[in-house]
């Protein structure tokens, strides 16, 4: 059909861009909204404002609960995701790599944080801890150690799939060819097998970062006096009340994940990877 | 370079005998070709010289050093892969460039050999660019080059052309040829091509469920075949069953006599193998020279292929025997030929090649 080809194939473009314009617009409309509202002039929000102000922005930073949250939130996303991502990573390597009794099971339950809600495993996490606590002495609630392992679990799922993913195309022959050439185990997997990880690994890193420094309900339980991540600090404040300072909040940190998404897709393009 | 010596190898896989008492030398500068049907062990036994299968018993000898047990990165063999196996995040002259660097040449001297190597097949103007930037046949040549240039012992190759199509397997099959027997490089290739291992090689090896079924020049293989499995798996044969009467006098199944070479073979039940090409045509009634055998029989299938023409004749019975013969000009009263006419078949007697009788039949196909 030589006549309609074009013109069909014109139509399906056209549907193509509308569906993807619709579901951007339905994305990122909270986000919009979100940014929007931060610069109300007004103490309870109503549309339309009475006005604009950047003040939401000077309260939240002056408030030291709001920047002592983003510090938390920060060292504890930052160490959960060098754990997480380097333990998940090994398993994915291990899983991937060597076919043993158990590695689909180990797999799949490596995924389980997944499908666990965070209040649950939140609240399994609190008695977990305390028999700890009874049985080492050494303390696990409201610590910040305490609260880097349960973020651990965040980041893990992640890894083991991106991780897996990026090894599964790997082709074994180009190990083996390293080897040929005279590389030893260990050169092969720094010069041929990492290169290689470094997509899944760069993904994992940052998925596992947003994963935990946006986590409310697990960290819910876990924290304590002085170690108040940013969410938990943002739902503290909400409590006694609502004006345009948890937009603004908000606002600041979704540019900070946008611009660190924007850094590694330097690196990599996140794009071929999720 | 060096000599590479397999001794008694065999490899299992559980009850899967992939590899079963492979012996074998491939002496200094010598390209072997391991060929044979898919599943035959082809490339277990090459891994396993490579040091990525660990063998199940015998040994590995590569110039005079039993590497039977080493990893493969001591081995000093180079191997080319199928898939070539080229570094992605490597450039073309980084990728030959890792043998040189594993084996700490010092960085001038390591350019300078990259740099040749890669003039070597061709790709002088090529180092810069990453792998996926090249056509299937560089990707090939650059895989070579990085072999190469470290100087194994042995050079590997496992199908190293079957990712190419048909004319580019034609040029680099040639090319490697060349670099062979100007490095003198040792060599053992793997193909289930039977025209590229007979054109390519010094001497084949023929394989068939993981056993050597017989070793030897393409000439040696061709008129000499060990047994039904290579004569119908090298070339093509003609194969009757029957047996040796007396020495020098066989008779087939469907009762036709034949002479043959008396080779010492006691009587009893045998087989016959006739290559094609040695058959001559005549029409009934022709006179045949009291030397000759002579069978007659029915054709039942002319194809013309050009320079050559092909006659199946059915003898009684159920044997039929196939005849290829350079098309006669088109004057020979031998083109008028049809399906249906009565024919004869003529062949001296050293033509036949009396072999031990199998289950197996006609192979060539
Ligand atoms: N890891 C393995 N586990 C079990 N059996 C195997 C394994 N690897 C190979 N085999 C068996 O060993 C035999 C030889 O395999 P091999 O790969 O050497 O064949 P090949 O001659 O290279 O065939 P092809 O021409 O198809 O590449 C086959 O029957 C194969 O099924
Ligand atoms: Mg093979």
């Amino acid at each position: 059909m030589p006549a309609a080809g074009p013109g069909r194939r014109w139509l399906g473009r056209f549907a193509l861009r509308a569906v993807a314009t619709v579901v951007f617009c339905f994305m990122f409309l909270p986000v919009f909204f979100v940014a929007w509202i931060s610069l109300f002039d007004q103490q309870i929000v109503s549309f339309p404002p009475d006005g604009y102000t950047f003040a939401w922005y000077a309260n939240a930073l002056s408030r030291p609960e709001f920047a002592r949250g983003f510090v938390t939130s920060f060292q504890v996303a930052a160490v959960a995701t060098v754990i997480g991502v380097s333990l998940g990573a090994a398993a994915a390597y291990a899983i991937v790599r060597f076919r043993f009794a158990g590695s689909g099971t180990l797999n799949t339950l490596l995924l389980g944080p997944l499908v666990v809600p965070g209040i649950v495993a939140g609240t399994a996490l609190y008695v977990y801890y305390v028999a700890l606590e009874n049985a080492l002495d050494v303390d696990f609630r409201a610590t910040l150690h305490g609260l880097v392992l349960g973020h651990v679990l965040l980041t893990i799922p992640w890894t083991v799939r991106l991780v897996s993913a990026s090894l599964v195309g790997l082709d074994r022959a180009m190990e083996e060819a390293a080897a040929n050439l005279g590389a030893s185990p260990l050169t092969v997997f720094r010069r041929v097998t990492l290169p290689m990880m470094r997509p899944g690994l760069v993904a994992a890193s940052l998925f596992s970062f947003i994963q935990s420094f946006e986590n409310l309900e697990l960290s819910l339980l876990l924290v304590g006096p002085g170690r108040i991540t940013l969410p938990v600090a943002m739902l503290n404040y909400l409590e006694f009340r609502i004006d345009p300072t948890i937009a603004a909040v908000a606002t600041m940190q979704i540019v900070i994940i946008g611009a660190l998404m924007l850094i590694s897709d330097r690196f990599v393009k996140l794009s071929r990877i999720v | 370079m060096s000599e590479l010596v397999l001794t008694s190898l065999r490899k299992t896989y559980g009850p899967t005998v992939a590899v079963d008492d492979v012996s074998l030398t491939v002496r200094e500068g010598e390209l072997v070709a391991l060929l044979g049907p898919s599943g035959c062990g082809k490339t277990t036994t090459l891994r396993m010289v490579a040091g990525f299968i660990e063998p199940t018993a015998g040994q590995i000898v590569i110039g005079g050093r039993d590497v039977t047990h080493l990893p493969p990165h001591r081995r000093d063999t180079g191997m080319v892969f199928q898939s070539y196996a080229l570094f992605p995040h490597m450039t073309v002259a980084q990728n030959v460039a890792f043998g040189l660097e594993m084996r700490n040449v010092p960085k001038a001297e390591a350019e300078k050999r990259v740099a040749d190597a890669l003039s070597l097949v061709r790709l002088g103007h090529l180092g810069e660019r990453y792998p996926r930037q090249l056509s299937g046949g560089q990707q090939q040549r650059v895989a070579l080059a990085r072999a190469l240039v470290v100087n194994p012992g042995v050079f590997l190759l496992d199908e190293p052309l079957s990712n190419l199509d048909a004319k580019l397997r034609l040029e680099v099959r040639v090319e490697i040829r060349e670099l062979q027997r100007r490095l003198g490089l040792t060599t053992v290739f793997v193909t289930h091509d039977q025209e590229e291992a007979l054109t390519l090689a010094d001497r084949l090896v023929v394989m068939a469920n993981g056993v050597v079924q017989q070793v030897g020049t393409p000439e040696e293989l061709y008129e000499s075949p060990a047994n039904l499995f290579v004569a119908g798996f090298i070339g093509r044969s003609n194969v009757l069953a029957g047996r040796l009467v007396s020495p020098g006098r066989f008779e087939s199944r469907g009762g036709l006599a034949v002479s043959v070479p008396a080779d010492g073979r006691a009587a009893g039940p045998a087989a016959l193998a006739l290559r094609p090409e040695r058959l001559t045509l005549a029409e009934p009634g022709a006179p045949v020279a009291p030397c000759m055998n002579s069978a007659t029989g029915k054709l039942v299938l002319v194809t013309y292929l050009g320079a050559t023409s092909e006659y199946r004749v059915d003898l009684r019975g159920d044997e039929v025997l196939t005849a290829t013969l350079p098309t006669p000009p088109a004057s020979d009263p031998l083109r008028r030929l049809a399906a249906g006419d009565p024919v004869t078949l003529t062949w001296p007697a050293d033509a036949c090649r009396l072999l031990a009788p199998d289950g197996a039949h006609d192979q060539g196909g």
